[in-house]
């Protein structure tokens, strides 16, 4: 455990105070578990990233004669095996290597965005309602209160048949869904924020309140909002793939996980590769997400270790 | 007491009227109607048609009218399911999803307080770190990818419970779908149920008694446990709403007749009243359940006052 209070000596011999910030990268780097996690989702956004150079076949490519190929090197004896396409072909004899990195690029996306709007909304909403106070912060978090004990999953699937299966307004209906919690850890921290010297100092030098909020209050949330973003991505990703999977989310030829997986449940008694490779991919990449969530939340929050 | 119930049942109500109005124009938002079809239908019969379900009426009037009817228990005609009522098909979905919710619940309570509590009781050693390894597994894997592969293992490859449908629910039918809903809760209840055990293991009390000599499983079944499940109770509620949402994925995998199945094929039909009466029942369900969680915290914790 590192003392929050020691100082640093530099080469040159000048006392340097260390910040925060300084002292929890340090506490993050030494949790082995969140290290490795970041590697494999660099591994794995990497991937998805290259996904069209790194197979001569592209992801929307049909191949009739290979239909629901084993890879060669499955172990177990299948119908056929197609030896050139490393995770076997689909129920079209498309490369499942490509779709399940081509899942990979719609997932991460509709996590990173979506988490994006939530992020907006919710950073605003709380700032504003815990800055106001009074009587606005009290109708703002009634709101929240409100929302919150709607069956959320149904507005989701009634917004998604509402937008007809639209790619952009998924990424923003899921997003605009994920804000409420935001919006109430960001509220607390701001009530807290406020009573301290420095905003009264920038009100005394004249700041108005949306310079006060957009200059000191939220800078001064970013800890606990990133360890709530860390774990708002996985929940996003699963969302996505969760209709994606009832058929409400992503349409072919396009694909995401939730699809893959769907697909191959179907296939699943005669082409297990299938259901494996993409449900390999997603379970490991919201696996990292969370122990980066975790690593986080203990090296931002010493008081809690 | 009576004075905080009659009040919370009364907020039920702007919520519940919130619910169903965004509920009910955001489904009439949608493109398509539920009687679209592949051919295209003479305007008569369309006009018939619409008529007969006052859907050619404006929209906000077609609005109060079903406002009207459900203060009364109506929930209308399903526009798909033939000769149907929406109230008789969620009488026949309700029994089906409660069912399995509840089986879920349960286990996921039973099998979490017992894991957490092993898991605390052995803190930092191998046992620990496996119940907490599971738990990581449980709360990160989907439903609907635990779903597939426990079928496979269990149904496909040795045969030994059936793949899916209902079968009037019998027993070995429950098995996997209450698996599975079951599979994340109990891992979080584990997480939850391990944290606050530990807490009050060092509490003064414990230190008592075990400093007058009791043996260590009565102090955990007659004081350690009941003070530490009490965080849980909080948790039911959040609990309840995930299994109701992963009931959605679990009766549509195996195809059981829950009213979670009826939802999906309802969005995907635009059958308004049903997808309406859908979202009612599992609002006011929840509503409900929230309450009595409130209530049973209230009663079990003297700390909280009802107010």
């Amino acid at each position: 455990m590192i003392a929050t209070g020691q100082t640093l000596k530099s080469s040159k011999g000048e006392i340097k105070g260390r910040s925060l910030w300084v002292d929890a990268r340090h506490r993050l780097m030494r949790n082995r578990a969140a290290v490795a996690s970041m590697i494999v989702l660099g591994l794995v956004a990497g991937l998805a990233i290259l996904a069209p150079l790194l197979s001569p076949f592209a992801y929307d490519e049909v191949n009739y004669d290979i239909i629901a190929c084993a890879p060669g090197w499955w172990p177990v004896q299948a119908a056929c095996t197609a030896p050139g396409h490393i995770f076997g072909t689909d129920a079209v004899g498309r490369d499942l290597f490509e779709r399940v990195l081509f899942g990979a690029r719609v997932s991460l996306a509709v996590g990173l965005v979506a988490t994006l709007v939530s992020l907006i909304i919710g950073v605003l909403y709380g700032a504003i309602a815990g800055y106001a106070g009074g009587r606005l912060d009290g109708l703002m978090m009634r709101i929240v209160d409100v929302l919150y004990s709607l069956p959320f999953i149904f507005f989701v699937i009634i917004l998604m048949v509402m937008f007809d299966r639209n790619f952009i307004l998924l990424f923003v209906a899921i997003g605009a869904v994920e804000w409420l919690t935001m919006a109430r850890i960001v509220r607390g921290q701001t009530l807290s924020i406020k009573q301290k010297e420095f905003i009264e100092a920038a009100r005394a030098a004249g700041v108005g309140p949306m310079g006060i909020i957009l200059r000191h209050v939220i800078p001064n949330v970013v800890g606990p909002v990133m360890v709530y973003v860390t774990l708002t991505v996985p929940g996003v990703i699963l969302t996505e793939s969760f209709l994606s999977f009832l058929g409400l989310g992503i349409q072919e030829p396009l694909t995401s996980w939730g699809v893959l997986i769907s697909d191959g449940a179907d296939q699943m008694e005669t082409a297990p590769w299938m259901l494996l490779f993409p449900a390999l991919f997603m379970a490991v990449t919201l696996f990292c997400f969370n122990f980066i969530g975790d690593g986080l939340r203990d090296a931002l929050d010493p008081k809690d270790r | 007491m009576i004075a905080y119930t009659l009040r919370r049942l009364l907020g039920a109500i702007p919520t519940l009227f919130v619910i169903v109005t965004l509920a009910f124009f955001m489904m009439r938002a949608a493109p398509g109607g539920p009687f679209d079809t592949q051919r295209k239908l003479t305007p008569e019969v369309e006009r018939n048609i619409k008529a007969a379900y006052d859907l050619d009426k404006p929209l906000v009037q077609q609005y109060l009218i079903y406002l009207g009817k459900v203060a009364h228990g109506d929930l209308g005609p399903s526009y798909k399911n033939k000769d149907f009522t929406v109230v008789q098909l969620i009488g026949t979905g309700l029994p089906v999803s409660a069912r399995l919710g509840l089986c879920a619940m349960a286990l996921a309570l039973l099998l979490g307080t017992a894991l957490g509590a092993a898991a605390a009781l052995k803190q930092n050693r191998w046992e620990d770190y496996s119940v907490m390894a599971l738990a990581m597994l449980g709360i990160t894997i989907p439903t609907f990818v635990t779903a597939p592969i426990l079928t496979l293992l269990l149904g496909i490859y040795t045969g030994w419970l059936p793949v899916g449908g209902w079968n009037g629910g019998a027993l070995a039918n429950m098995v996997l779908p209450v698996a599975v809903l079951a599979l994340p809760q109990t891992a979080i209840v584990a997480r939850l149920m391990r944290g606050s055990m530990i807490e009050v293991l060092r509490a003064n009390y414990i230190r008592t008694a075990r400093a007058k000599g009791l043996p260590t499983h009565r102090i955990v079944l007659g004081h350690a446990l009941r003070a530490a499940a009490l965080p849980l109770v909080s948790y039911l509620g959040p609990a309840l709403a995930a299994v109701l949402t992963g009931s959605l994925i679990v009766e549509n995998i195996f195809g059981l007749p829950g009213i979670g199945r009826y939802f999906v094929q309802g969005a995907l039909n635009r059958d308004y009243t049903l997808v309406l009466g859908v979202v009612i029942c599992y609002a006011a369900l929840i509503i409900f359940l929230n309450f009595l969680t409130d209530i049973a915290y209230g009663l079990l914790d003297p700390r909280v006052r009802m107010s």
